[in-house]
């Protein structure tokens, strides 16, 4: 097996003692002790993620607002003001998903996109492939790091951190923004369903910011939480609720698609036409166990003696101190089914994958 | 290291047994729940019901997996900790304290059969 590949803050989550794994060949903190804590600490307080593994990439040229038009499902053309972020869908001629990702629109003609690190290879050379005949460049940006700091008291430590003229802009950051600044790229996204920032700097200053965060009591956590956190949020996972075999209509994305202008000709789009004539199957929603036990990832669906559908990821909800899931069901299934776990079946309740926003929860 | 005390009685599927007054309490080890992570839930056997020796007796659920509970010895099952419904978590903190279950054993000389505390070291060590 090929060595694991390791961020800058590698050395750090060693020495801080984290629980380390195998992610799609980085390896990276599953939790520092506890990751029900470190959960609870990004929903009350403040905790950070080292997500360098993720994959960074610039674009600039003059034909990149036509690229971005054909190869993302959501438009950048819905991005109006310098700095404005958009999720998308990136899809394949068959309407499945190849990656989702973030696009920051940074003006003129330039973009940064965030991508999943597990799909690295794959989107990089889909997104190189259709840049052919175009004036536009894909630059990958290794030296990038990355953090997600996270929580309701996460903006007020990483502007504490800045110098104040960079403050003084940071602070006026709209959610879904980012502004370059001279300590790196500062976005107000994330993946927990909280406020925060996702700050992306050198390499070289990953392990000081990481640092001086920690001196402000900001929480390390690992990908134990960062999988419960956007879990609640009813974030969805690339790999595990959607793949390519998959359109964005069966993963409760249909919110992603811009399929106006009908003339935006998108890769994927013809099938997603298609689908939406016939009607979609399948559709993707929020479970709740009506009982003990954990739900998990693959558990079967029922009806009767009918079988209804999957869960895509499930888990235990450290909010509710219940078990949450989003799972893959037929479209025609509207109140409750029955999930089997370990033999036994138990009943559910079905609703939108929504369950925590902002530190409360969400009625299903 | 986890800790693997020394007047503990071990099975290799990493639960600890302690005997008291010719009754054995049962836990999961140190290493055991480190593995785990953060557990959820419990789910515990029913009082009166007769086990076998590596018998199922119960679940433990963390964020990561479930886990079955196997009986180290055969018996009945005469006690269960009832306090683990509303605190799973007592089982990261203090393994060794919080028990699962108390067996009345068939047989007084099944404690022989288990790993003393070097010899489950051995067993969490080659893991």
């Amino acid at each position: 097996m090929a060595e694991l590949k390791k961020t800058v803050l590698n050395e750090t989550h060693h020495q801080a003692g984290a629980r380390m794994v195998d992610f799609s060949g980085w390896e990276m903190p599953l939790n520092y002790g506890s990751q029900v804590d470190e959960h609870h600490q990004v929903r009350e307080k403040a905790g950070m993620f080292d997500v360098s593994h993720m994959v960074v990439t610039d674009l600039f040229g003059t034909d990149s607002k036509s690229y971005l038009q054909r190869l993302l499902a959501n438009d950048v053309a819905r991005l109006k003001s310098p700095g404005k972020a958009l999720y998308s869908c990136m899809l394949n001629e068959q309407g499945g998903v190849i990656d989702d990702l973030i696009i920051y629109w940074m003006g003129d003609d330039r973009y940064r996109i965030v991508t999943n690190a597990a799909t690295r290879t794959v989107d990089l050379a889909w997104m190189q492939q259709q840049l052919s005949g175009l004036d536009a460049q894909l630059l990958e940006q290794p030296e990038v790091a990355m953090v997600a700091v996270q929580g309701p008291e996460a903006r007020e430590a990483v502007l504490g951190w800045l110098s104040e003229s960079s403050r003084e802009i940071v602070e006026l950051l709209e959610r879904f923004f980012a502004v370059e600044v001279k300590e790196g790229f500062i976005a107000r996204t994330g993946y927990t369903g909280e406020d925060g920032f996702e700050v992306m700097l050198d390499a070289a200053d990953a392990v000081s910011f990481w640092q001086a965060m920690v001196a402000t009591g900001v929480f390390p956590c690992g990908l134990g939480a960062r999988d419960t956190l956007r879990l609640e949020a009813g974030m969805m996972l690339y790999g595990s609720d959607m793949d390519t075999d998959t359109t964005p209509l069966e993963s409760a994305l249909g919110w992603t698609l811009a399929l106006e202008p009908g003339d935006r000709d998108f890769i994927g789009r013809g099938r997603l036409e298609q689908q939406k004539n016939e009607g979609v199957k399948r559709k993707l929603v929020g479970l709740l166990l009506e009982g003990k036990g954990v739900m998990r990832s693959h558990q079967k669906l029922l009806v009767g003696d009918r079988e209804v559908g999957e869960i895509t990821s499930g888990g235990f909800s450290p909010t509710l101190n219940r078990s949450i899931a989003i799972a893959r069901i037929a479209a025609d299934i509207v109140e409750g089914c029955e999930v089997e776990m370990r033999g036994r079946r138990i009943p559910v309740l079905i609703g939108r994958p929504l369950f925590v926003r902002d530190g409360k929860p969400v009625n299903i | 290291m986890s800790e693997i005390p020394a007047d503990l009685k071990y099975s290799k599927s990493h639960e600890w047994v302690r005997e008291e007054g010719g009754m054995i309490t049962v836990g999961i080890t140190d290493h055991a729940q480190e593995l785990l992570g953060d557990i959820v839930f419990v789910e515990l056997p029913e009082v009166g019901g007769e086990i076998d020796l590596d018998g199922e007796c119960g679940v433990i659920e963390s964020v990561k997996a479930a886990s079955d509970l196997y009986a180290p010895m055969a018996g009945e099952i005469v006690e269960v900790n009832e306090a683990l419904a509303d605190s799973p978590e007592s089982i990261n903190e203090t393994p060794y304290d919080a028990w699962v279950f108390r067996i009345k054993p068939t047989s007084s000389d099944a404690l022989e059969q288990l790993l003393d505390a070097a010899a489950y070291t051995e067993v969490v060590e080659a893991e």
